[in-house]
């Protein structure tokens, strides 16, 4: 304690801020977890009980292993820990087993996990050039912005108190991107493909990194006016990247290849039955769809166009997640959503490929590829903002234009992960945690681009100042209402609309500034 | 104020961790027959709520006073009426008579540890931020950071009771320091009629104010402000007890149950004289009762004399504050009957001379939140208190950069030595020794804090760590009490030869 008192004294206020932070975990332990939990600890079960061969086909809980294999040899690397704290929890037939040695097993894991995200910020703090540094320490870039990614307040709720481990995945994707600016593209291209077998959400993000690594490290120089050299492109650094990929893809899948059960895993991997919007809307392009279809069907039941007996009987909103037909607009499938997707994504892409803009353009297109997928993906987790947030908080302590859409996309996106936690102990925690990350980041931002001009427009400060009334409207005054019990979903219907118009709204104009911003060549030229 | 937001951000996360903490077991849970201070609170709601006024503080078949007996002022009475009028509304199962008693829910869990956190939120940290806000001759990045270190104090987060006493006691230092003194008397009667224990804090203040009464002159404007001070001590006084004046014996009764003289010395294991001294000699059993409040009344007395004095005659804001520390400290370690948790009174003065010594400060807080492990240990609080030592350390060495901070000028005893080298030349060594103290003591906590909690005590002597940890603390509370007189007495001629300077 004292060697780790006197590294503080010395003035680091980063390891100040990650340590801080840190003790914050160790106090949300005892706070309410979801089935987040169950589903770990069955994971912990299953990989140290069953031979791999069983991984992906025990069926015992309802809470299967859908993650890819890297997750799962994790989880088996974690077991061999969990079983000096309590044996019992490693028992496939345990379910819904949590005793006090379990849960601070399952806490601490995620809290030392943490390591790797807090090294990680660490990393993309040297990337950030100081030239704007003021004098006072708390208005440097790097102090914002290892603030408000060591703090952010989506990864600690959805982390420490719901359970689960986006932390060190966040931290993978923040070295890898972190490798890019500091141009160790061979590095950076591993982390990613190593992210992938860990978690293969991020394949939304993979566009951004294969064109980027196409484009600007295989292609090894560029006209004078920016364009492609098609002379330069280098076989070797091609060939190195894809043998990196076939690596880390083989080791991953190799023995599910050999025990010929890929397409069990993809399966598992891949499960299109689930339906369109989780089971609370994510607040994107869908919620407003489903929305609109609600209003209209109403509509149309009021003015008798429509007929009551045909309208399906499965509410959207009443928390299951299955099929579900809308019921005046068309309904969406998966295919659907699969190519809105893409369309969503293609321009940013084509963005990065003809107006190369290193590492910060590569960043944008990766932002990009992450709303758009959330925009329009199928069943898509509210949680998954996370994956546009944390880089976008790169972004925004480096130009005023990024950091107001910075603002408004975390503000209404960490807002919209409100309904995760809808236990009474845990509200103070939420409204407070919540104040704290947002009223630091709007202040702090203002204060480093004070001299430009100001962040938002009235109608941005009446939409962010809205969600105050919405929130009291939802959680304090709702409740008591006779409509209560009538229409139990309306709260979370207000939320997921609400916020689907804020992120939608961040998500266009983050488009606009990428498309309309002049590329690097024509810049120097002003 | 430019920086507001970290300020906000401050108070913020200070109210976090107090919500966090709250989340963990409380006082006496699930241990039948007497609960613990959680019920008493919750018990204090029923009585009040259910009996009339006049049998509050009364032995009757309604109110057994041997369970949980109201002992607080009235003040205190008044409040849990008004908590258990919002606890009616939410559910008459918690404030039932009789029926209600030991009555356990997460819902009213919730209300009760909502009750603290409001009052916290009204009064206390208000009374933090402004403090620190005035804060005279440092930069506002200090000032945030000592509101910081204030709110994240691991005592008052631990001990979960709403702390309204040391609220209105901060609103009073905060009154009589910028010469609102009708405010801060006010502020300060109203903290006694919360809590007794009060009392500890209450020389200081009669001492400055009527120090600053003298230095007015007594024929002039002095004069006319001793009297508003004694009108408005009179009248806050009158207001809170109206209801007990009626009847001689109402107003004796209340005092009765307020001053508990016919318990013992000390009770459970406190880090006082007292309970440390007993390791050796059994004082308890050998003294006979009034004897031993003599003797105790005598050390205390002659204690705090020197410093109370001092004030006195040369009433200045800091030396107050120093007073104060010094003082409650006095009473901690002499009076009679002292509970462990009165060490919070002395950690509340020395939380407001965190940003002149930080060094010492910090170090005597740590100390202080380790006198108490054994009562967190009882309440299972083990986790949470490591959690919150190590977040505050971790504050205080950042934001004060303490470890650079121990030159004898800013341990304040620049003064101290030089009038010793008057005697002794070669004496430059004490900032090395007191660091090595630190770092020592500091070990010594950390070993005995692991040894508590992981080894089990040898049959013959169950209380083994407890009483060693009590007189560890005892010994640093003493270093202190010295470390804190000294500053007092040495400080006006530090004051004067620097204006000489000038």
């Amino acid at each position: 304690m004292a060697a780790l008192g006197i590294a503080i004294g010395g003035g680091n206020w980063f390891s100040a801020l990650a340590l801080g932070v840190t003790l914050l975990k160790c106090l949300l332990i005892p706070t309410y977890h979801s089935t987040d939990f169950e589903v770990h600890r069955n994971w912990l079960a299953i990989t140290h009980s069953l031979p791999i061969s069983q991984w992906y086909y025990e069926a015992t809980s309802e809470w299967t292993l859908d993650y890819p294999p890297f997750f799962a040899w994790f989880e088996y690397a974690l077991s061999h820990v969990a079983k000096y704290f309590d044996q019992e929890m490693l028992n496939v037939h345990n379910l819904n087993y949590s005793s006090s040695r379990t849960l601070l097993f399952q806490r601490f894991s995620v809290i030392f996990t943490d390591a790797l995200f807090v090294y990680a910020v660490h990393e993309c703090c040297k990337c950030i050039d100081g030239k704007k540094a003021g004098k006072e320490l708390t208005e440097k870039p790097k102090f914002i912005l290892s603030v408000l990614l060591l703090w952010n307040f989506g990864l600690l709720i959805v982390d420490h108190i719901h359970f689960q481990y986006n932390g060190f995945l966040s931290g993978l994707m923040l070295l890898s991107i972190a490798r890019f600016f500091q141009k160790r593209h061979m590095e950076g291209a591993f982390l990613f493909a190593v992210l992938l077998h860990f978690k293969h959400i991020y394949l939304y993000v993979a566009p951004a990194y294969g064109v980027y690594l196409l484009r600007s490290y295989c292609f090894t120089a560029n006209k004078p006016d920016g364009s492609i050299r098609w002379n330069s492109f280098s076989f070797v650094r091609l060939i190195s990247l894809g043998l990196i990929v076939f690596l880390v893809s083989a080791v991953s899948l190799g023995p599910f290849l050999a025990l010929n059960q890929l397409p069990q895993v993809f399966s598992r991997l891949f499960p299109f039955k689930r339906g369109l919007c989780h089971a609370y809307w994510a607040p994107n392009f869908w919620a407003l769809y489903s929305a609109l279809d609600k209003v209209l069907s109403v509509i149309g039941l009021e003015l008798k166009l429509l007929d009551p007996n045909k309208i399906p009987k499965a509410s959207m909103t009443s928390g299951l997640v299955q099929q579900f037909q809308h019921t005046v607009l068309p309904s969406v499938t998966p295919l659907a959503t699969f190519i809105c997707t893409l369309i969503a994504m293609l321009p940013s892409v084509f963005c990065l490929w003809f107006k190369p803009q290193g590492p910060r353009g590569f960043l944008r297109c990766l932002i990009l590829c992450a709303l758009s997928s959330f925009m329009f993906g199928w069943h898509v987790h509210e949680k998954a903002i996370l994956l546009a947030v944390l880089p976008m908080s790169l972004l925004s302590v480096g130009k005023a234009v990024d950091a107001s859409i910075f603002l408004i996309l975390t503000t209404t996106g960490h807002y919209s992960l409100f309904p995760l936690l809808f236990t009474a102990p845990e509200l103070p925690i939420k409204i407070l945690l919540m104040l704290l990350f947002t009223i630091y980041s709007i202040s702090s931002l203002k204060t480093l681009f004070r001299k430009e001009k100001p962040l938002f427009n009235w109608m941005e400060t009446f939409y962010l100042l809205g969600l105050g009334p919405l929130e009291v409207f939802c959680e304090f005054v709702f409740p008591f209402t006779s409509w209560n019990l009538k229409y139990p979903f309306i709260p979370l219907l207000l939320t997921s609309v609400y916020c689907a118009v804020g992120i939608t709204y961040a998500w266009f104009k983050l488009y606009v500034s990428v498309l309309t911003d002049p590329p690097v060549g024509k810049t120097k030229k002003h | 104020m430019e920086k507001w937001y970290l300020m906000t951000a401050a108070v913020l996360l200070g109210l976090t961790v107090r919500w966090t903490v709250s989340l963990n077991s409380y006082s006496g849970a699930g241990k039948p027959p007497m609960f613990g201070d959680y019920e008493a609170q919750r018990h204090w709601q029923e009585i009040t709520f259910n009996l009339p006024i006049k049998q509050w503080y009364f032995n009757s078949s309604d109110n057994n006073l041997q369970y949980w007996g109201l002992d607080y002022p009235p003040l205190t009475a008044y409040h849990s009426f008004l908590c258990a009028y919002v606890a009616k509304f939410i559910n008459p199962d918690w404030i039932a008579l009789h029926t209600s008693r030991g009555y356990e829910s997460q819902a009213h869990k919730l209300f009760m540890r909502a009750t603290v956190l409001i009052a916290d939120l009204l009064i206390y940290i208000p009374a933090v931020v402004l403090y620190c806000c005035c804060l005279k001759e440092i930069s506002t990045k200090k000032k945030i950071a000592s509101a910081l270190c204030i709110l994240l104090y691991p005592g008052l987060i631990l001990i979960d009771y709403g702390h309204f006493h040391l609220g209105f006691a901060l609103w009073g230092v905060l009154g009589v320091s910028y010469d609102w003194d009708l405010l801060g008397s006010l502020a300060f009667c109203l903290a006694i009629n919360y809590k007794q224990m009060e009392l500890y804090h209450s020389l200081p203040f009669f001492c400055f104010l009527l120090g600053k009464c003298f230095k007015k002159g007594l024929k002039g404007k002095g004069l006319v402000l001793l009297i508003k001070l004694t009108c408005t001590v009179v009248a806050s006084f009158v207001l809170c007890w109206l209801p007990f004046f009626t009847e001689r014996e109402q107003t004796l009764q209340v005092l009765r149950r307020l001053f508990p003289v016919d318990r013992g010395l000390f009770e459970d294991k406190v880090a006082n004289i007292w309970c440390s001294f007993s390791v050796f000699l059994k004082i308890r059993d050998i003294l006979p009762h009034h004897i031993q409040i003599m003797i105790s009344f005598c050390f205390t007395f002659l204690s705090l004399l020197p410093a109370c004095i001092k004030l006195t005659l040369h009433p200045s804001p800091k030396g107050f504050r120093f007073t104060l520390v010094s003082c409650a400290l006095s009473f901690f370690l002499f009076s009679f009957q002292v509970h462990e948790k009165s060490i919070l009174l002395v950690s509340l003065p020395v939380c407001l001379v965190l940003s002149e010594i930080p060094f010492m400060s910090t170090w005597f807080l740590l100390v202080s939140t380790f006198s108490m492990l054994p009562l967190l240990l009882k309440d299972e609080l083990l986790m949470p208190s490591v959690v919150t030592v190590m977040a505050f350390f971790i504050a205080c060495a950042t934001s004060f950069s303490m470890f650079e901070k121990t030159s004898e000028e800013e341990l304040q005893l620049k003064c101290f030595s030089t009038s010793v080298r008057k005697y002794f030349t070669c004496f430059t060594f004490l900032p090395k020794i007191i660091q090595h103290l630190f770092l020592m003591s500091v070990i010594t906590m950390i070993l005995l804090t692991m040894m508590t909690v992981t080894l089990d005590p040898p049959q013959k002597l169950p209380d083994l760590f407890s009483v060693l940890v009590c007189f560890v603390s005892c010994l640093h509370f003493l270093f202190f009490l010295v470390y804190f007189n000294i500053i007092i007495m040495w400080d006006s001629k530090n004051g004067r030869s620097q204006k000489k300077i000038n």
